[in-house]
């Protein structure tokens, strides 16, 4: 399950879809896992009438959480021991999500990954880093 | 956040799992969990963020007998000042995370916030943009460091432009 240094290069890549349409129902449901409640992510009225957003968005964090799951199904389970991102755009109720992890360099039993996830219409919606634990 | 209690919880870890779309069984079956190199459920990555579950005072989460900014009968629960766009004590701009171990059901965290920077910088979309950065220590039940988290806020001066 874990990767091996031995068949490592930089610039390898993995990617996964994250999610196609992503629904109002996933952000409610990350809302109650996580315990951010923001109104910005579940309460279309509040956030297109006061906020002044088209429509509610998903929450920063979620982005990041699914992006997680592909860095693990990577790297395997409990390996990560760094990762980090920047928000730079925000993912709307009906996006696409793609993530990449690109092999940047390695070093001592680790690797250093640049991470970037965009949308269906190729905007970066996330940009970050991981490093984890390689045989 | 600061938190003085946050027990892990293998229902919260499915919970949190199914959130964000990740079907990897070692976070939601102990048995399979067995298989795994961990050797346990342990926890998603971003797992960590859920503390606010259990900061008594997290100002994103309805408090029984007290107003709620979301709609209601009106479209928000209380007077607003005018304080910039975005609405919610604004966006989230960054989030990183060390993990010294990975956290597994039956640890109880703590978490204490040290101070900060902030900064300035005026934004193309959104006027000017107020970061503040509040870096978190997560330490388990024998007062070992576990993860540390560093997040940065931005509050804006309007909506971000579509």
């Amino acid at each position: 399950m874990a990767l091996k240094a031995d068949d490592l290069n930089v610039g390898d890549t993995y990617s996964e879809c994250l999610v196609e349409d992503l629904k109002r129902t996933q952000i409610v449901q990350y809302a109650g896992a996580s315990g951010d409640y923001n109104p910005l992510h579940t309460d279309e009225i509040f956030t297109v009438e006061v906020a002044k957003y088209p429509s509610v968005f998903a929450h920063g964090m979620l982005t990041m959480g699914m992006t997680g799951g592909m860095l693990t199904n990577y790297v395997g389970d409990g390996r990560l021991t760094k990762y980090g991102v920047r928000f730079t755009s925000q993912v709307w109720p009906g996006d696409t999500l793609n993530s990449t992890a690109t092999v940047e360099s390695l070093q001592d039993g680790l690797v250093n990954l640049v991470v970037e996830t965009t949308n269906q219409h190729g905007v970066k919606v996330l940009s970050g880093y991981a490093q984890a634990r390689i045989d | 956040m600061a938190v003085e209690k946050f027990p892990v919880e293998a229902s919260h870890i499915m919970m949190f799992a199914r959130s964000v779309g990740d079907d990897n069984q070692i976070y939601y079956d102990d048995e399979y969990a067995k298989t795994t190199e961990p050797g346990t459920v342990i926890a998603p990555p971003t797992f960590a963020q859920s503390s606010a579950q259990f900061d008594p005072d997290y100002f994103l989460r309805p408090k029984i007998g007290e107003p709620w900014f979301g709609s209601g009968g009106q479209p928000t629960g209380i007077t607003r000042s005018a304080s910039g766009g975005g609405g919610g004590g604004g966006l989230h701009a960054e989030q990183h995370f060390e993990y010294h171990r990975h956290v597994k059901p039956g640890d109880v965290l703590t978490a204490s916030v040290g101070p900060g920077k902030t900064w300035e910088k005026e934004g193309k979309r959104s006027g000017k943009l107020v970061f503040s950065e509040t870096v978190t220590e997560y330490r388990d039940q024998n007062g070992e460091l576990v993860i540390t988290a560093r997040g940065v806020g931005v509050r804006t001066e309007r909506p971000v432009d579509q």
